[in-house]
């Protein structure tokens, strides 16, 4: 048996974010027929699993960055849930005081660093925000998601090179949902292992998960962690998993014929917050969820009550202080 | 204490004093630590700081964009170099999607403190895409500050201003700014953003110049003052923000305003100028807008010639305006060394 299936403690606080994202996510479909919610959203339903996997293993300090379907990221990390609901609702008390949404969420004392809706924007952002922590001998490493559709981009290549080349503490993990929107990877790659032969070839050490098991993830990211922490250079995990819904939207999008249901029953049937959730007593589940069912309310709430910002609050934050 | 140095050299002290007050500015670009030191603006700086403040990329503009705006983020303090703002077109998605919007974007909680150094080329058959110039492209972007000086004076007082800021700076120069020599103080010294600077008085046209042409303006001036035309030259110093006020001021008086741009006409400072001192009041003023012919730039000397405009076709233009007349030619014969900006005031 793993180490980590040996921890309660781990257990409980796996299941808790994994418990967290799935009922944030499922409160935001219900929300958002309202139109109270002011924003696109990407959402993580059934991919919730790599970011809890990966986001256990690191410290408050280290830093993530990731894409517009950043939720899952956001609340793995322990980014402030009342923010980011304030944030969906546009409102001034949100993690980016209306000016970002669903796509551009962050909290920096969380370590969640950046999000961003061009596709691939945060993977140099990340490399340059990882080789300042070395710069700065901090301590901290840097860990960049990346869509599989996101990983084409030019601006990933050049990342990796450089990460490479001044061995930047970074870990990019590809999360390969095998679509960009509706784009098989398979039509836009020749092979299967595309992914990772271009990793291997900037020679990082890399490795692939088949699923997205959180407590394997996080055993590995743990190792990878130390590794990245003692100089070793940067490192890249492929992992499978899922997007349940649509690309952008509280629906599903089976009725567009580009996926079959099959394709996402196999992964429901493995879904990972009931697995987890069968790990725990069942008192110290229901604990659980009627905590983090608790905190999502209160979140929706202090959205509510929150007021939207000021007109005259538009120029802020575009330049810092006109002394300088 | 003040003496005369050049502007490559104004631009060296200031990186190098800036570095030496704060361990967080690092250098970063393709050859910046090579033995031709980017033109000699790095030249020394890895011996006296060593390879973890100064370093050479890939290329990779785009992604290294991002990289440093990551370690900006991250509390450092980045200078990306590129020896021709033709590459920055590389880089637009970072610069334009990311870098631009890092501290709006996130409700204020990041600041991105970058200074990305790109030169304008000309001349020795630069060509179609060694000559361009990217600052009309992104005066149109909130968050950036773009500078462009024409002065070592200048040159070191806004390169330490552009580093200090907690805003990313577009730092334009020009490859033929690189021979001006002028009075620069010894002492680090920061100049303020938005403050354009006269580079000769007059009552009879306001005179903008960007960069370069700035002194292809103060040729013109010398041409014009044989007629008895006296051009009031401004040079912008900061494109964004810009400082009107001083343009407007000058266009009260003279009632005519010919801005210079170092670039094609079409949405660029000329247009911004124009537009802004018609907003701004009610004076009546004639206008002209002059840059680079409506063409790629050609490489040829002969072509290249009518692409830019210089001291004697801006004086032509000018007279033209004032006089109405097109046949005249200027007699004044340019000497770089006479007409060449030299004071720091």
């Amino acid at each position: 048996m793993r180490t980590s299936e040996n921890s309660h403690k781990l257990l409980e606080e796996v299941y808790k974010s994994l418990f967290l994202i799935r009922h944030v996510e499922e409160k935001i479909c219900d929300l958002y027929p309202t139109d109270k919610i002011k924003s696109p959203v990407h959402l993580s339903i059934g991919q919730e699993a790599v970011s809890v996997g990966v986001c256990k293993a690191l410290t408050r300090e280290d830093g993530v960055m990731g894409s517009c379907r950043g939720h899952a990221m956001y609340l793995a990390k322990g980014g402030n849930l009342k923010q980011m609901f304030a944030e969906l609702y546009g409102k001034r008390t949100g993690c980016g005081k209306g000016r970002a949404g669903s796509m551009h969420l962050a909290d920096v004392q969380a370590g969640v660093i950046a999000t961003s809706a061009i596709m691939a924007s945060t993977v140099p952002l990340a490399v340059g925000w990882a080789y300042a922590q070395a710069y700065q001998n901090t301590g901290n490493i840097g860990v960049c998601f990346v869509g599989d559709g996101a990983l084409d981009e030019g601006c990933v290549h050049e990342s990796f090179l450089f990460a490479k080349q001044k061995k930047v503490p970074i870990l990019i993990v590809c999360e390969n949902n095998e679509y960009a929107i509706h784009s098989h990877f398979l039509t836009r790659h020749p092979s299967k292992d595309y992914i990772l032969n271009w990793a291997s070839s900037y020679e990082m050490k890399c490795k692939r998960f088949e699923d997205d098991d959180p407590l394997a993830l996080y055993d590995y990211v743990g190792g990878v962690a130390d590794e990245l922490r003692s100089g070793s250079g940067p490192q890249f995990i492929e992992c499978y998993t899922s997007r349940w819904k649509e690309h952008v939207g509280p629906g599903d999008d089976f009725k567009l014929g580009y996926r079959g249901t099959e394709e996402v029953e196999k992964w429901k049937r493995k879904d990972q917050l009931i697995r987890i959730g069968k790990l725990l007593k069942p008192t110290v589940k229901q604990k659980i969820e009627q905590n983090v069912l608790k905190e999502i309310q209160e979140a929706v709430e202090f959205a509510e009550c929150s007021p939207f910002p000021k007109p005259t609050e538009l120029y802020e934050n575009v330049y810092g202080g006109e002394n300088e | 204490m003040s003496r005369i140095i050049s502007y490559p050299e104004a631009l060296k002290e200031a990186m190098t004093l800036e570095m030496e007050s704060d361990e967080h500015v690092f250098i970063l670009g393709q050859g910046v630590d090579d033995p031709k030191a980017i033109l000699g603006t790095t030249a020394g700086i890895l011996d006296k700081f060593g390879p973890k403040r100064i370093f050479d990329v890939p290329l990779a503009e785009d992604g290294i964009t991002g990289i440093a705006l990551g370690a900006a983020i991250a509390g450092l303090k980045p200078i990306h170099i590129h020896i021709r703002n033709d590459f920055l077109l590389l880089a637009m998605n970072q610069i334009v999607n990311m870098v631009a919007k890092m501290r709006y974007m996130y409700g204020g909680v990041h600041t991105a403190p970058m200074v990305i150094r790109a030169t304008i080329g000309k001349s020795w058959g630069q060509g179609p895409q060694h000559s361009q110039s990217i600052y009309p492209m992104l005066m149109n972007v909130p968050g950036l500050r773009i500078v462009a000086p024409t002065t070592p004076y200048d040159a070191k007082g806004i390169m330490a201003a552009s580093i200090r800021s907690s805003d990313p700076v577009i730092f334009i120069e020009h490859r033929s700014l690189y021979y001006q020599k002028g009075d620069v103080p010894k002492e680090a010294y920061a100049l303020p953003f938005g403050k354009a600077r006269t580079l000769a008085q007059g009552d009879d046209v306001t005179l903008v110049g960007v960069s370069q042409m700035a002194i292809e303006c103060l040729r013109a001036s010398k041409c014009l003052n044989e007629v008895g035309i006296h051009a009031h030259v401004i040079d912008p110093v900061t494109i964004s923000p810009l400082d009107i006020d001083t343009i407007l001021t000058s266009v009260k008086k003279t009632k005519h305003l010919v801005v210079v741009d170092n670039s094609w006409l079409p949405g660029a400072l000329g247009a911004e100028i124009i537009a802004a001192c018609h907003e701004s009041q009610d004076c009546d003023f004639k206008s002209l807008r002059l840059g680079f012919a409506a063409t790629p730039c050609p490489t040829t000397p002969s072509l290249e010639d009518a692409f830019y405009v210089d001291g004697v076709s801006i004086a032509k233009k000018i007279y033209h305006m004032l006089r109405h007349d097109s046949d005249w030619i200027p007699n004044t014969i340019i000497h770089r060394e006479e007409v060449e900006f030299k004071g720091p005031f």
